[in-house]
């Protein structure tokens, strides 16, 4: 199978994407173990090398991330000599740092295992017991066939308090690896050993999904794909301090591309800052205060915000009684008796005021500049999302119309993918670009986007033809749609490159 | 209810020897009872004042904590109980207290224990001042303590 090949899709997998499609249906289910085999054989066989915008990374299924950890406890319990559960402890205590974990028990055993929660007395196997003469200090029931349970710790309860007990941390609570003994300041964590003797068979299945999600979380180079309903993890190499040099986008099992960095939808060529910063611009009332600076002026004395609402451009500063001209902020008094029109455009007095209107109004037409096009591709991807919906039903009228097989339609398919894809870096291109300052890359980078633009524009024009034209379009389409997508790996490569280098300055601190 | 016979035994046990400044004042059921508490030294914060607490008991005591907060009863009731000045205790009562959240509980801990952690609270503290932003926490806060996320930020008192 070969499912990575359209990830991150270029000229040449679109060609065989139409081999694919049979295939790539029945395979999903072992996506997680297949992709790594996948990609590798791929580089060997096509020699097909790495995009500088693309990361190395593998998708986990929830049994992968189980194994993964069982490896890990495994070793850590060869090395140590001390029973895996208790290894497991250790190890989530240390947040999975393996070397740190070995090197501080081998330094100070037990205090390493003090701190982790775990006594050092590892003998006996846990199982209940019935105590004679035993009040369970929880319920305060004291019968003779009473089972009861205690930890290394000794602290001894009834089964069935332990068993509420432990219900409680995992099914209200949502704990797993930090659920402590129940005793009072008893920091002894309850292993999995004593968890599986004491619980039954539904919470041991939640205690696991538990204990499986704080390995993620855990876990630097480990992030769940923010898709609804998918269980899939992905692992990639990318630290959080390289995210002003990388824009990590990955592709998990269930094809949602995502943001390792930031787990938001794929934003290339941005980089998580810059993304953050732009949503909140966007989001937040930042351009309201840019419309006060653009439609007001200050008192040039006092500076009270002050918006002219008619009348002539003798102004009295209310507060402060301050005289200008609203046309030149000088003076009133330099006026003379030219009342009601300034002529005085080029008095030093009014210059500076006029200067820092003049720039915020820029900034603001700067801004709704890009926010316009960011917002016109996101529509755009919107609607042709709605398109893709109507793919299919347009593919089957073809089939019937023009007699073509499924698969000869597969084309639209393949374009409205592609469609989606650039107009997602299109839209991104456009908050880049807000925030990038000029240098002479910056060209490069514009026309790189203008030739996108266009490419897109007429491939989105193709598509929406009437369906009997369609047929007849069916090269000049997957010509377009090969082009959309080299124009993409174009313009990707060359952000990407150019950001791992450092050549991108921005105009604003991230 | 699971905590019948544990608070039925906690129960008995308060009508017999309890630690001193602790004293039982009613329950009428026993979801619900009433315990006085009063700080044994002489700090000046506390000196002679009698104070009310309210513990609240859920079908899942003792597993889970119990509800506990101080209740207040006019000066001109026969048995006046104000609510104690604490920087961890606002002014309708709410206790802020690790050991009353369901990460700081343990099953083991007892009315009587809950009741000698809150006396001691008391007798440490030496600032006469409410929890920061008090009067818009009393003013807004329509939650009961249990659902409320307290930051234990602060170890000293």
């Amino acid at each position: 199978m070969d499912s990575d090949d359209d990830f991150m899709s270029d000229a040449s997998s679109n060609v065989d994407f139409l081999d694919d499609q049979g295939s790539d249906i029945e395979s999903m289910d072992d996506f997680g173990d297949d992709i790594d085999v996948g990609f590798s054989q791929d580089k060997d066989i096509i020699g097909k090398t790495k995009k500088p915008y693309e990361v190395d990374h593998k998708v986990l299924s929830p049994e992968d991330i189980e194994r993964e950890q069982n490896v890990q406890v495994n070793e850590v319990s060869s090395i140590l000599g001390l029973p895996p559960e208790s290894c497991a402890i250790l190890l989530r205590y240390g947040r999975w740092n393996r070397e740190k974990v070995i090197e501080s028990y081998m330094d100070r055993p037990e205090k390493t295992l003090e701190d982790a929660g775990l006594g050092t007395n590892f003998e006996g196997a846990a199982k209940t017991e019935v105590i004679p003469g035993f009040m369970c200090d929880i319920c305060c029931e004291d019968g003779d066939d009473l089972e009861t349970y205690a930890m290394r710790c000794g602290h001894r309860f009834c089964v069935d308090c332990y068993r509420h007990y432990l219900g409680q941390k995992i099914r209200e609570e949502g704990e797993a690896s930090r659920i402590q003994c129940p005793g009072d300041s008893c920091h002894m964590i309850v292993d999995s050993k004593s968890l599986s003797l004491l619980v039954t068979e539904d919470l041991k299945d939640r205690y696991h999904t538990l204990l499986i999600r704080t390995y993620v979380d855990d876990k630097e180079n480990l992030k769940w794909c923010p898709a609804p309903n998918c269980e899939y993890a992905v692992d990639c190499p990318v630290r959080q301090r390289e995210l002003n040099r990388i824009v990590p986008t990955v592709q998990c099992g269930c094809k949602h591309n995502f943001c390792f960095g930031c787990t938001l939808n794929d934003h290339q060529p941005t980089p998580c800052a810059l993304v953050k910063k732009w949503l909140k611009k966007c989001e937040d009332d930042s351009e309201t205060a840019n419309w006060i600076s653009a439609n007001t002026k200050e008192c040039p004395k006092c500076h009270s915000t002050i918006e002219k609402n008619g009348g002539c451009n003798h102004m009295t500063c209310r507060k402060c009684k301050h005289e200008f001209c609203w046309m030149c902020m000088g003076l009133w008094s330099e006026h003379g008796t030219s009342w009601y029109n300034c002529s005085r455009f080029e008095e030093k007095s009014g210059s500076e005021a006029r200067t820092d209107q003049a720039r915020s109004r820029a900034s603001l037409e700067r801004y709704l500049h890009y926010y316009n096009r960011y917002a016109n591709h996101e529509q755009s991807a919107k609607l042709d999302r709605d398109l893709y919906l109507k793919t299919e039903k347009k593919m089957t009228s073809l089939q019937s119309q023009s007699g073509l097989s499924w698969i000869e339609v597969q084309f639209l398919d393949t374009a409205s993918q592609a469609l989606q894809q650039c107009r997602q870096t299109l839209k991104w291109t456009y908050a880049f670009a807000y925030y990038l300052a000029r240098n002479n890359l910056t060209e490069i980078f514009e026309d790189n986007q203008k030739d996108l633009e266009l490419a897109v524009e007429n491939l989105s024009e193709m598509f929406e033809k009437p369906v009997p034209e369609l047929a007849n379009l069916k090269v000049d389409i997957l010509d377009k749609t090969a082009y959309c997508n080299k124009r993409r790996v174009i313009l990707l490569s060359d952000t990407a490159e150019n950001l791992k280098d450092g050549e991108w300055s921005f105009n604003v601190e991230w | 209810m699971f905590a019948g016979k544990r608070l039925s035994k906690e129960l008995a046990k308060m009508q017999g020897h309890l630690p001193p400044g602790i004293t039982f004042a009613k329950s009428d059921n026993l979801e619900e009872w009433q315990m006085d508490i009063r700080v044994l030294d002489d700090n000046p914060l506390y000196q002679n004042q009698i104070y009310r607490l309210k513990f609240t008991f859920s079908q899942k005591y003792p597993i889970e904590p119990p509800e506990v907060q101080f209740i207040s009863l006019p000066a001109s009731h026969e048995t006046p109980r104000p609510i104690p000045i604490h920087p961890h205790i606002y002014s309708n009562g709410i206790i802020c207290l690790d050991l009353l959240s369901t990460a700081g509980w343990s099953p083991v801990q007892t009315v009587e224990s809950v009741c000698m952690s809150i006396q001691s609270m008391l007798t440490a503290n030496t600032r006469d001042e409410r929890p920061p932003g008090d009067s818009d926490f009393v003013s807004y806060n329509k939650r009961r303590p249990r659902d409320i996320n307290f930051q234990y930020d602060d170890d000293n008192v």
